[in-house]
Protein backbone atom coordinates (compact mmCIF):
# COMPACT_ATOMS: atom_id res chain seq x y z
CA UNK A 1 0.00 0.00 0.00
CA UNK A 2 1.31 3.62 -0.76
CA UNK A 3 1.75 4.89 1.95
CA UNK A 4 0.45 8.35 2.15
CA UNK A 5 1.98 11.79 2.61
CA UNK A 6 0.62 13.55 5.55
CA UNK A 7 0.24 17.25 6.09
CA UNK A 8 -1.62 18.54 9.50
CA UNK A 9 -1.68 21.56 11.61
CA UNK A 10 0.15 21.98 14.57
CA UNK A 11 0.50 18.22 15.97
CA UNK A 12 -2.75 17.39 13.44
CA UNK A 13 -5.32 19.26 15.44
CA UNK A 14 -8.33 20.40 13.65
CA UNK A 15 -10.80 22.86 14.66
CA UNK A 16 -14.47 21.45 15.47
CA UNK A 17 -16.82 22.15 12.74
CA UNK A 18 -19.10 25.00 13.40
CA UNK A 19 -22.27 24.42 11.43
CA UNK A 20 -22.52 20.46 12.00
CA UNK A 21 -26.38 19.25 13.11
CA UNK A 22 -24.81 16.23 14.63
CA UNK A 23 -22.74 18.79 16.89
CA UNK A 24 -25.80 20.25 17.28
CA UNK A 25 -27.99 17.60 18.33
CA UNK A 26 -26.13 17.64 21.52
CA UNK A 27 -27.20 21.62 22.41
CA UNK A 28 -28.76 22.09 25.55
CA UNK A 29 -30.27 24.73 23.99
CA UNK A 30 -33.79 23.45 22.61
CA UNK A 31 -33.96 25.84 19.27
CA UNK A 32 -30.71 24.40 18.36
CA UNK A 33 -31.43 20.84 18.85
CA UNK A 34 -34.48 21.59 17.04
CA UNK A 35 -32.63 23.17 14.36
CA UNK A 36 -29.68 19.84 14.27
CA UNK A 37 -33.39 17.62 14.10
CA UNK A 38 -34.58 19.64 11.12
CA UNK A 39 -31.32 18.77 9.04
CA UNK A 40 -30.92 15.33 9.57
CA UNK A 41 -34.57 14.91 9.00
CA UNK A 42 -33.75 16.52 5.83
CA UNK A 43 -30.77 14.59 5.17
CA UNK A 44 -32.23 11.29 6.15
CA UNK A 45 -35.53 10.64 5.65
CA UNK A 46 -35.96 9.48 2.38
CA UNK A 47 -33.03 7.26 2.43
CA UNK A 48 -34.25 5.84 5.82
CA UNK A 49 -38.15 5.32 4.05
CA UNK A 50 -36.49 3.61 0.57
CA UNK A 51 -34.49 1.29 3.15
CA UNK A 52 -37.25 0.39 5.10
CA UNK A 53 -39.44 -0.40 2.66
CA UNK A 54 -36.48 -3.03 0.97
CA UNK A 55 -35.07 -3.99 3.97
CA UNK A 56 -37.66 -4.81 6.03
CA UNK A 57 -40.32 -5.48 3.48
CA UNK A 58 -42.64 -3.21 4.90
CA UNK A 59 -45.99 -1.46 3.06
CA UNK A 60 -45.56 2.01 2.09
CA UNK A 61 -48.18 2.56 4.98
CA UNK A 62 -46.21 1.14 7.43
CA UNK A 63 -42.97 2.61 6.06
CA UNK A 64 -44.07 5.74 6.55
CA UNK A 65 -45.27 5.55 9.94
CA UNK A 66 -41.98 4.04 10.95
CA UNK A 67 -40.25 6.44 9.17
CA UNK A 68 -41.90 9.25 11.06
CA UNK A 69 -41.63 7.47 14.28
CA UNK A 70 -38.16 6.67 14.41
CA UNK A 71 -37.41 10.37 13.82
CA UNK A 72 -40.21 11.69 16.37
CA UNK A 73 -38.71 8.71 18.32
CA UNK A 74 -34.83 10.12 17.93
CA UNK A 75 -35.90 13.84 18.40
CA UNK A 76 -37.85 13.42 22.06
CA UNK A 77 -35.55 11.03 23.06
CA UNK A 78 -32.47 12.87 22.06
CA UNK A 79 -31.19 9.67 20.44
CA UNK A 80 -28.51 11.62 17.63
CA UNK A 81 -26.84 13.12 20.86
CA UNK A 82 -25.17 9.77 21.25
CA UNK A 83 -23.36 9.65 18.30
CA UNK A 84 -19.68 8.88 18.95
CA UNK A 85 -17.62 9.66 15.64
CA UNK A 86 -15.06 7.75 16.72
CA UNK A 87 -16.26 4.49 16.30
CA UNK A 88 -18.34 4.77 12.96
CA UNK A 89 -19.89 7.25 10.70
CA UNK A 90 -23.12 9.00 11.34
CA UNK A 91 -24.44 7.22 8.17
CA UNK A 92 -23.86 3.93 9.68
CA UNK A 93 -24.64 5.21 13.35
CA UNK A 94 -28.45 5.82 11.55
CA UNK A 95 -28.71 3.39 9.88
CA UNK A 96 -28.18 0.85 12.95
CA UNK A 97 -30.41 2.63 15.35
CA UNK A 98 -32.83 2.26 11.97
CA UNK A 99 -32.82 -1.23 12.34
CA UNK A 100 -33.28 -1.21 16.25
CA UNK A 101 -35.85 0.78 15.92
CA UNK A 102 -38.39 -1.01 13.34
CA UNK A 103 -36.91 -4.45 14.95
CA UNK A 104 -38.17 -3.43 18.43
CA UNK A 105 -41.47 -1.87 17.20
CA UNK A 106 -42.15 -5.60 14.73
CA UNK A 107 -41.41 -7.28 18.19
CA UNK A 108 -43.89 -5.44 20.26
CA UNK A 109 -46.21 -5.48 17.12
CA UNK A 110 -47.36 -2.17 17.60
CA UNK A 111 -49.36 0.41 14.91
CA UNK A 112 -47.57 2.95 15.40
CA UNK A 113 -49.71 6.16 14.95
CA UNK A 114 -48.91 8.67 12.49
CA UNK A 115 -48.89 12.45 13.01
CA UNK A 116 -47.95 14.08 16.28
CA UNK A 117 -44.86 15.74 16.58
CA UNK A 118 -43.92 15.22 13.05
CA UNK A 119 -47.59 16.91 11.72
CA UNK A 120 -45.47 19.79 10.57
CA UNK A 121 -43.18 18.52 8.24
CA UNK A 122 -43.67 18.49 4.98
CA UNK A 123 -42.09 14.66 3.89
CA UNK A 124 -42.97 13.64 0.18
CA UNK A 125 -43.52 10.06 0.51
CA UNK A 126 -45.38 10.16 -2.91
CA UNK A 127 -41.74 11.04 -4.82
CA UNK A 128 -40.22 7.92 -2.96
CA UNK A 129 -42.58 5.70 -3.62
CA UNK A 130 -42.76 6.78 -7.46
CA UNK A 131 -38.80 6.18 -7.39
CA UNK A 132 -38.90 3.00 -5.73
CA UNK A 133 -41.78 1.82 -8.28
CA UNK A 134 -39.63 3.20 -11.43
CA UNK A 135 -35.82 2.36 -10.22
CA UNK A 136 -36.02 -1.35 -8.36
CA UNK A 137 -32.77 -1.69 -6.27
CA UNK A 138 -30.51 -4.13 -8.28
CA UNK A 139 -27.91 -6.22 -6.86
CA UNK A 140 -27.15 -4.31 -4.05
CA UNK A 141 -27.03 -5.26 -0.21
CA UNK A 142 -29.47 -3.11 1.68
CA UNK A 143 -27.02 -1.49 3.01
CA UNK A 144 -25.13 -0.88 0.44
CA UNK A 145 -28.68 1.06 -1.38
CA UNK A 146 -28.88 2.87 2.01
CA UNK A 147 -25.87 3.98 1.11
CA UNK A 148 -26.52 4.75 -2.35
CA UNK A 149 -29.98 6.51 -1.79
CA UNK A 150 -28.05 8.28 0.42
CA UNK A 151 -25.49 9.58 -1.83
CA UNK A 152 -28.11 10.28 -4.31
CA UNK A 153 -30.60 12.28 -2.02
CA UNK A 154 -27.18 14.22 -1.08
CA UNK A 155 -26.85 15.46 -4.18
CA UNK A 156 -30.48 15.84 -4.86
CA UNK A 157 -30.77 18.52 -2.07
CA UNK A 158 -27.63 19.84 -3.59
CA UNK A 159 -28.77 20.63 -7.00
CA UNK A 160 -32.26 21.85 -5.31
CA UNK A 161 -30.24 24.52 -3.25
CA UNK A 162 -28.01 25.11 -5.86
CA UNK A 163 -31.38 26.24 -7.88
CA UNK A 164 -33.06 28.50 -5.17
CA UNK A 165 -29.26 30.05 -4.89
CA UNK A 166 -28.89 30.40 -8.29
CA UNK A 167 -32.59 32.37 -8.13
CA UNK A 168 -32.02 34.37 -5.22
CA UNK A 169 -28.59 35.79 -6.84
CA UNK A 170 -29.87 36.89 -9.85
CA UNK A 171 -27.83 33.96 -11.84
CA UNK A 172 -30.76 31.53 -13.20
CA UNK A 173 -29.04 31.34 -16.60
CA UNK A 174 -26.28 29.68 -14.40
CA UNK A 175 -28.86 26.92 -13.47
CA UNK A 176 -30.01 26.71 -16.45
CA UNK A 177 -26.26 25.92 -18.64
CA UNK A 178 -25.53 23.29 -15.30
CA UNK A 179 -29.00 21.25 -15.73
CA UNK A 180 -29.32 21.32 -19.83
CA UNK A 181 -25.34 19.80 -19.58
CA UNK A 182 -24.50 18.41 -16.09
CA UNK A 183 -28.41 17.41 -15.53
CA UNK A 184 -29.12 16.36 -18.82
CA UNK A 185 -30.59 12.82 -19.02
CA UNK A 186 -32.24 12.41 -21.75
CA UNK A 187 -29.60 11.20 -24.45
CA UNK A 188 -29.86 14.48 -25.98
CA UNK A 189 -26.31 15.91 -27.85
CA UNK A 190 -25.42 19.07 -25.78
CA UNK A 191 -22.09 20.81 -26.40
CA UNK A 192 -20.87 24.14 -25.21
CA UNK A 193 -21.52 25.35 -29.14
CA UNK A 194 -24.87 24.12 -28.93
CA UNK A 195 -25.66 25.92 -25.67
CA UNK A 196 -23.76 29.04 -27.00
CA UNK A 197 -26.14 28.94 -29.82
CA UNK A 198 -29.44 28.02 -27.91
CA UNK A 199 -29.01 30.94 -25.10
CA UNK A 200 -27.22 33.24 -27.37
CA UNK A 201 -24.08 33.23 -25.82
CA UNK A 202 -20.40 33.24 -26.44
CA UNK A 203 -19.10 30.14 -26.16
CA UNK A 204 -16.52 31.36 -23.53
CA UNK A 205 -19.24 33.00 -21.66
CA UNK A 206 -20.90 29.17 -21.49
CA UNK A 207 -17.46 27.94 -20.08
CA UNK A 208 -16.80 30.50 -17.76
CA UNK A 209 -20.18 30.32 -16.52
CA UNK A 210 -20.74 26.33 -16.54
CA UNK A 211 -17.01 26.50 -14.77
CA UNK A 212 -18.35 28.89 -12.05
CA UNK A 213 -21.89 27.02 -12.04
CA UNK A 214 -19.46 23.47 -10.90
CA UNK A 215 -17.33 25.77 -8.49
CA UNK A 216 -20.45 26.71 -6.71
CA UNK A 217 -22.36 23.44 -6.51
CA UNK A 218 -19.34 21.42 -5.21
CA UNK A 219 -19.30 24.17 -2.27
CA UNK A 220 -22.86 23.74 -1.50
CA UNK A 221 -22.08 19.87 -1.85
CA UNK A 222 -19.39 19.97 0.79
CA UNK A 223 -21.57 22.23 3.10
CA UNK A 224 -24.21 19.98 2.76
CA UNK A 225 -21.57 16.78 3.69
CA UNK A 226 -20.35 19.45 6.65
CA UNK A 227 -23.81 19.89 8.14
CA UNK A 228 -23.90 15.88 8.86
CA UNK A 229 -20.71 15.11 10.13
CA UNK A 230 -19.37 15.61 13.80
CA UNK A 231 -15.56 16.55 13.25
CA UNK A 232 -13.37 18.22 10.34
CA UNK A 233 -11.36 14.48 10.27
CA UNK A 234 -14.90 12.91 10.03
CA UNK A 235 -16.07 15.53 6.82
CA UNK A 236 -12.89 14.79 5.39
CA UNK A 237 -13.48 10.88 5.67
CA UNK A 238 -16.74 11.21 4.38
CA UNK A 239 -16.17 13.32 1.71
CA UNK A 240 -13.07 11.63 0.70
CA UNK A 241 -14.99 7.69 0.88
CA UNK A 242 -18.35 8.41 -0.45
CA UNK A 243 -18.19 11.70 -2.80
CA UNK A 244 -14.74 10.58 -3.72
CA UNK A 245 -13.61 14.60 -3.44
CA UNK A 246 -10.29 15.61 -1.03
CA UNK A 247 -11.51 18.85 0.50
CA UNK A 248 -9.60 21.42 2.49
CA UNK B 1 -37.19 17.37 -7.16
CA UNK B 2 -35.97 15.91 -10.15
CA UNK B 3 -34.32 12.01 -9.76
CA UNK B 4 -30.99 11.73 -10.44
CA UNK B 5 -30.20 8.36 -12.43
CA UNK B 6 -27.01 6.70 -11.87
CA UNK B 7 -25.18 8.26 -14.90
CA UNK B 8 -26.16 11.59 -13.53
CA UNK B 9 -25.38 11.07 -10.11
CA UNK B 10 -21.92 9.58 -11.18
CA UNK B 11 -21.30 12.46 -13.45
CA UNK B 12 -21.49 15.38 -10.84
CA UNK B 13 -19.85 13.33 -7.88
CA UNK B 14 -16.83 13.62 -10.81
CA UNK B 15 -18.04 17.03 -11.12
CA UNK B 16 -17.56 17.93 -7.19
CA UNK B 17 -14.51 15.24 -7.14
CA UNK B 18 -12.17 16.58 -9.78
CA UNK B 19 -10.35 19.43 -10.28
CA UNK B 20 -11.67 22.72 -12.22
CA UNK B 21 -9.03 23.23 -14.23
CA UNK B 22 -11.20 25.94 -16.54
CA UNK B 23 -9.23 29.09 -15.81
CA UNK B 24 -6.12 27.10 -16.77
CA UNK B 25 -4.82 25.89 -20.58
CA UNK B 26 -5.32 21.80 -18.74
CA UNK B 27 -7.53 19.87 -19.62
CA UNK B 28 -8.50 16.83 -17.59
CA UNK B 29 -8.10 13.44 -18.14
CA UNK B 30 -8.18 11.13 -15.50
CA UNK B 31 -7.00 10.81 -11.61
CA UNK B 32 -3.60 9.22 -11.52
CA UNK B 33 -3.38 8.77 -7.55
CA UNK B 34 -4.55 9.74 -4.57
CA UNK B 35 -2.51 10.60 -1.25
CA UNK B 36 -2.88 12.76 2.28
CA UNK B 37 -0.98 15.62 0.23
CA UNK B 38 -3.12 15.97 -2.48
CA UNK B 39 -4.38 14.48 -5.64
CA UNK B 40 -2.50 14.02 -9.01
CA UNK B 41 -4.10 14.13 -12.64
CA UNK B 42 -3.11 13.70 -15.81
CA UNK B 43 -3.85 16.35 -17.60
CA UNK B 44 -3.93 17.83 -21.30
CA UNK B 45 -1.84 20.76 -21.91
CA UNK B 46 -4.31 22.40 -24.43
CA UNK B 47 -1.27 24.86 -25.88
CA UNK B 48 1.13 22.50 -26.50
CA UNK B 49 -0.55 18.90 -27.24
CA UNK B 50 1.25 17.32 -24.59
CA UNK B 51 0.44 15.18 -21.50
CA UNK B 52 1.04 16.51 -17.87
CA UNK B 53 0.92 15.06 -14.36
CA UNK B 54 -1.24 17.80 -12.31
CA UNK B 55 -1.12 17.77 -8.46
CA UNK B 56 -3.57 19.38 -6.82
CA UNK B 57 -2.62 20.13 -3.31
CA UNK B 58 -4.99 20.05 0.02
CA UNK B 59 -3.03 22.77 1.79
CA UNK B 60 -5.75 23.58 4.61
CA UNK B 61 -6.14 27.64 5.00
CA UNK B 62 -4.27 28.84 1.87
CA UNK B 63 -3.82 32.71 3.06
CA UNK B 64 -2.70 34.78 0.32
CA UNK B 65 0.55 35.11 1.71
CA UNK B 66 1.20 31.34 1.78
CA UNK B 67 -0.06 30.90 -1.72
CA UNK B 68 2.40 33.37 -3.08
CA UNK B 69 5.24 31.70 -1.04
CA UNK B 70 4.42 28.54 -2.28
CA UNK B 71 4.30 29.87 -6.00
CA UNK B 72 7.29 31.55 -5.54
CA UNK B 73 9.23 28.65 -3.96
CA UNK B 74 7.76 26.49 -6.94
CA UNK B 75 9.47 29.09 -9.46
CA UNK B 76 12.85 28.26 -7.56
CA UNK B 77 12.43 24.22 -8.33
CA UNK B 78 11.00 25.18 -11.57
CA UNK B 79 14.51 26.00 -12.38
CA UNK B 80 16.39 22.99 -10.77
CA UNK B 81 17.39 21.48 -14.40
CA UNK B 82 18.54 18.01 -13.68
CA UNK B 83 18.28 14.70 -15.23
CA UNK B 84 17.24 13.42 -12.26
CA UNK B 85 14.65 15.96 -11.16
CA UNK B 86 11.28 15.98 -12.72
CA UNK B 87 10.71 19.11 -14.00
CA UNK B 88 8.12 21.50 -12.88
CA UNK B 89 6.43 23.55 -16.37
CA UNK B 90 4.09 25.45 -14.36
CA UNK B 91 2.22 26.72 -11.54
CA UNK B 92 -1.06 28.22 -10.25
CA UNK B 93 -4.40 28.60 -8.14
CA UNK B 94 -7.79 26.61 -9.26
CA UNK B 95 -10.62 28.74 -8.70
CA UNK B 96 -11.40 26.95 -5.21
CA UNK B 97 -8.27 28.41 -4.20
CA UNK B 98 -6.58 25.05 -3.96
CA UNK B 99 -2.96 25.16 -5.64
CA UNK B 100 -1.69 22.92 -8.45
CA UNK B 101 2.08 22.31 -9.94
CA UNK B 102 2.06 20.62 -13.53
CA UNK B 103 4.60 18.41 -14.28
CA UNK B 104 6.04 16.43 -16.97
CA UNK B 105 4.14 13.35 -17.36
CA UNK B 106 6.57 10.24 -16.82
CA UNK B 107 6.34 6.82 -17.86
CA UNK B 108 7.87 4.14 -16.36
CA UNK B 109 7.38 2.07 -12.86
CA UNK B 110 7.52 3.75 -9.43
CA UNK B 111 10.77 2.69 -7.65
CA UNK B 112 8.39 0.20 -5.43
CA UNK B 113 7.33 -1.45 -8.56
CA UNK B 114 11.14 -1.97 -9.94
CA UNK B 115 11.83 -3.26 -6.80
CA UNK B 116 8.76 -5.83 -6.92
CA UNK B 117 10.07 -6.75 -10.69
CA UNK B 118 13.16 -8.17 -8.53
CA UNK B 119 15.96 -6.02 -9.45
CA UNK B 120 19.34 -7.36 -8.37
CA UNK B 121 21.27 -5.53 -5.51
CA UNK B 122 23.26 -3.65 -7.31
CA UNK B 123 21.19 -2.24 -9.85
CA UNK B 124 18.98 -1.36 -6.79
CA UNK B 125 22.03 0.42 -5.53
CA UNK B 126 22.54 1.94 -8.79
CA UNK B 127 19.29 3.30 -8.80
CA UNK B 128 19.53 4.55 -5.45
CA UNK B 129 23.00 6.86 -6.22
CA UNK B 130 21.37 8.02 -8.69
CA UNK B 131 18.44 9.39 -6.75
CA UNK B 132 21.09 10.26 -4.26
CA UNK B 133 22.55 12.65 -7.03
CA UNK B 134 19.36 14.24 -8.15
CA UNK B 135 18.97 15.28 -4.18
CA UNK B 136 22.10 16.24 -3.64
CA UNK B 137 21.21 18.51 -6.52
CA UNK B 138 18.63 20.54 -4.94
CA UNK B 139 20.24 20.53 -1.84
CA UNK B 140 23.31 22.49 -3.55
CA UNK B 141 20.72 24.71 -4.54
CA UNK B 142 19.14 25.26 -0.86
CA UNK B 143 15.81 23.26 -1.81
CA UNK B 144 14.39 20.15 0.80
CA UNK B 145 12.21 17.93 -0.97
CA UNK B 146 11.20 16.50 2.68
CA UNK B 147 8.92 13.95 0.97
CA UNK B 148 11.16 10.96 -0.25
CA UNK B 149 9.55 7.75 -1.08
CA UNK B 150 9.59 5.45 -3.02
CA UNK B 151 6.74 5.93 -4.52
CA UNK B 152 7.98 9.30 -5.30
CA UNK B 153 10.89 8.04 -6.85
CA UNK B 154 9.67 6.83 -10.73
CA UNK B 155 12.31 4.49 -13.38
CA UNK B 156 11.82 5.66 -16.45
CA UNK B 157 11.57 3.65 -19.71
CA UNK B 158 15.35 3.77 -20.59
CA UNK B 159 16.18 3.22 -17.47
CA UNK B 160 16.59 6.66 -16.17
CA UNK B 161 15.76 7.64 -12.57
CA UNK B 162 13.30 10.92 -12.03
CA UNK B 163 12.28 12.00 -8.24
CA UNK B 164 8.66 13.51 -8.49
CA UNK B 165 6.77 15.61 -5.81
CA UNK B 166 8.64 18.06 -5.40
CA UNK B 167 4.83 20.05 -4.10
CA UNK B 168 6.26 20.02 -0.70
CA UNK B 169 9.55 21.30 -1.11
CA UNK B 170 11.18 24.07 0.68
CA UNK B 171 13.61 26.49 0.38
CA UNK B 172 16.04 26.06 2.91
CA UNK B 173 16.89 29.83 4.10
CA UNK B 174 12.58 30.42 3.96
CA UNK B 175 11.77 27.38 5.91
CA UNK B 176 10.87 29.12 9.09
CA UNK B 177 9.35 32.05 7.72
CA UNK B 178 5.91 31.03 6.89
CA UNK B 179 5.13 27.49 8.76
CA UNK B 180 4.23 27.20 12.38
CA UNK B 181 6.37 24.73 14.45
CA UNK B 182 4.37 21.94 15.18
CA UNK B 183 3.34 21.40 11.44
CA UNK B 184 3.89 17.88 9.89
CA UNK B 185 4.51 17.37 6.70
CA UNK B 186 5.84 14.29 4.75
CA UNK B 187 4.93 10.40 4.99
CA UNK B 188 5.55 8.86 8.56
CA UNK B 189 7.02 5.64 7.25
CA UNK B 190 10.01 8.15 5.78
CA UNK B 191 10.50 11.19 7.88
CA UNK B 192 13.02 12.16 10.09
CA UNK B 193 12.67 12.39 13.80
CA UNK B 194 12.72 15.84 13.79
CA UNK B 195 10.34 16.19 10.77
CA UNK B 196 8.20 13.45 12.64
CA UNK B 197 8.19 15.99 15.68
CA UNK B 198 7.32 19.06 13.01
CA UNK B 199 10.41 20.69 14.79
CA UNK B 200 10.30 22.97 11.12
CA UNK B 201 13.59 25.28 12.31
CA UNK B 202 15.40 21.94 12.93
CA UNK B 203 15.14 21.08 9.02
CA UNK B 204 18.10 20.81 6.75
CA UNK B 205 19.93 18.58 4.33
CA UNK B 206 19.96 15.44 6.87
CA UNK B 207 16.23 14.98 6.87
CA UNK B 208 16.41 14.40 3.45
CA UNK B 209 19.40 12.07 3.93
CA UNK B 210 17.58 10.30 7.12
CA UNK B 211 14.51 9.46 4.02
CA UNK B 212 17.09 8.42 1.71
CA UNK B 213 18.38 5.97 4.68
CA UNK B 214 14.31 4.75 4.85
CA UNK B 215 14.40 4.42 1.02
CA UNK B 216 17.56 2.28 1.33
CA UNK B 217 16.06 0.10 3.83
CA UNK B 218 12.96 -0.38 1.52
CA UNK B 219 15.36 -1.32 -1.36
CA UNK B 220 17.61 -3.62 1.12
CA UNK B 221 14.88 -5.55 3.18
CA UNK B 222 14.24 -8.06 0.74
CA UNK B 223 17.74 -8.71 -0.65
CA UNK B 224 19.35 -12.20 1.11
CA UNK B 225 23.27 -11.12 0.96
CA UNK B 226 23.33 -7.24 2.74
CA UNK B 227 27.59 -6.44 3.47
CA UNK B 228 28.19 -5.27 6.81
CA UNK B 229 28.99 -1.95 4.74
CA UNK B 230 25.74 -1.52 3.25
CA UNK B 231 24.13 -2.07 6.85
CA UNK B 232 26.23 0.62 7.95
CA UNK B 233 25.28 2.76 5.40
CA UNK B 234 22.08 2.48 6.41
CA UNK B 235 22.30 3.22 9.65
CA UNK B 236 24.45 5.91 9.45
CA UNK B 237 21.77 7.35 7.35
CA UNK B 238 19.07 6.88 9.17
CA UNK B 239 20.79 7.87 12.57
CA UNK B 240 18.16 9.21 14.89
CA UNK B 241 20.46 12.33 15.73
CA UNK B 242 20.90 14.66 12.75
CA UNK B 243 24.53 14.89 13.62
CA UNK B 244 25.18 11.30 13.52
CA UNK B 245 24.22 11.22 9.80
CA UNK B 246 26.08 12.19 6.65
CA UNK B 247 26.26 15.82 6.39
CA UNK B 248 24.57 15.25 2.53
CA UNK B 249 23.33 13.47 0.35
CA UNK B 250 26.82 13.76 -2.06
CA UNK B 251 28.52 12.05 1.02
CA UNK B 252 25.43 9.48 0.73
CA UNK B 253 25.93 8.72 -2.72
CA UNK B 254 29.75 8.37 -2.55
CA UNK B 255 29.62 6.01 -0.14
CA UNK B 256 27.34 4.14 -2.04
CA UNK B 257 29.71 4.48 -4.81
CA UNK B 258 32.12 2.85 -3.06
CA UNK B 259 30.13 0.18 -2.06
CA UNK B 260 29.72 -0.64 -5.84
CA UNK B 261 33.88 -0.10 -6.51
CA UNK B 262 34.31 -2.53 -3.45
CA UNK B 263 36.22 0.56 -1.81
CA UNK B 264 35.85 0.83 1.87
CA UNK B 265 33.06 3.19 2.74
CA UNK B 266 33.38 5.93 5.42
CA UNK B 267 30.55 4.46 7.49
CA UNK B 268 32.28 0.88 8.42
CA UNK B 269 35.98 0.19 10.00
CA UNK B 270 36.87 -3.24 8.18
CA UNK B 271 39.10 -5.51 10.09
CA UNK B 272 41.93 -6.99 8.29
CA UNK B 273 40.48 -10.00 7.67
CA UNK B 274 37.44 -8.34 5.78
CA UNK B 275 39.92 -6.40 4.03
CA UNK B 276 41.15 -9.24 2.15
CA UNK B 277 37.99 -10.45 1.64
CA UNK B 278 36.86 -7.26 -0.08
CA UNK B 279 40.11 -7.27 -2.13
CA UNK B 280 39.77 -10.41 -3.31
CA UNK B 281 36.22 -10.03 -4.22
CA UNK B 282 36.85 -6.71 -5.83
CA UNK B 283 40.06 -8.50 -7.69
CA UNK B 284 38.09 -11.92 -8.06
CA UNK B 285 39.16 -11.98 -11.81
CA UNK B 286 42.86 -11.76 -10.71
CA UNK B 287 43.44 -14.03 -8.21
CA UNK B 288 41.67 -16.54 -10.34
CA UNK B 289 44.20 -15.92 -12.12
CA UNK B 290 46.88 -15.96 -10.09
CA UNK B 291 45.62 -19.17 -8.15
CA UNK B 292 45.20 -20.87 -11.89
CA UNK B 293 48.99 -20.16 -12.55
CA UNK B 294 49.71 -21.41 -9.11
CA UNK B 295 47.62 -24.42 -9.78
CA UNK B 296 49.53 -25.37 -13.18
CA UNK B 297 53.01 -24.75 -11.82
CA UNK B 298 52.25 -27.05 -8.90
CA UNK B 299 50.97 -29.59 -11.20
CA UNK B 300 54.02 -28.90 -13.86
CA UNK B 301 56.33 -29.17 -10.80
CA UNK B 302 55.28 -32.67 -10.09
CA UNK B 303 54.61 -33.93 -13.41
CA UNK B 304 58.07 -32.91 -14.70
CA UNK B 305 60.07 -34.83 -12.03
CA UNK B 306 62.22 -37.80 -13.05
Amino acid sequence: MDPDTDIGGPLHKFPVTNHSAIVGARSDDQVVRRRAFDTILASYWKPAYKYIRLKWQADNEDAKDLTQGFFANAFEKNHFAAYDAGKASFQTFLRTCLDGFVSNERKAGRRLKRGGDMDHYQLDFASAEDELASHASSTLSPEEYFHREWVRWMFTLAVDAFRRRCDETGRAVHFRLFECYDLNDDNREVSYASLAAEFGLEQATVNNYLAAARRDFRRIVLEKLREITATDEEFRTEARSLLGVDVK
Amino acid sequence: MKWLSDDRLNHLRSIVGNPDFSSTKYSFVKELGRGGMGTVYLAEDTELDRLVAIKVLNTPEVTDDLRNRMIREAQIIARLEHPGIVPVHDVGTLPDGRIYYAMKFVRGSRLDEYAAQGASLRDRLRKFQAVCDAVAFAHAHGVIHRDLKPQNIMIGSFGEVLVLDWGVAKIKTQMNADEEEGTIIGTQSYMSPEQARGEIDQLDERADVYSLGAVLHFLLKDQSKVSKAADAILLKAMAREKESRYASASELSADIGRLLDSEPVTAYRENALEKVGRWVSKNRFLVLLVLAYLLMRIIFIFTSRP
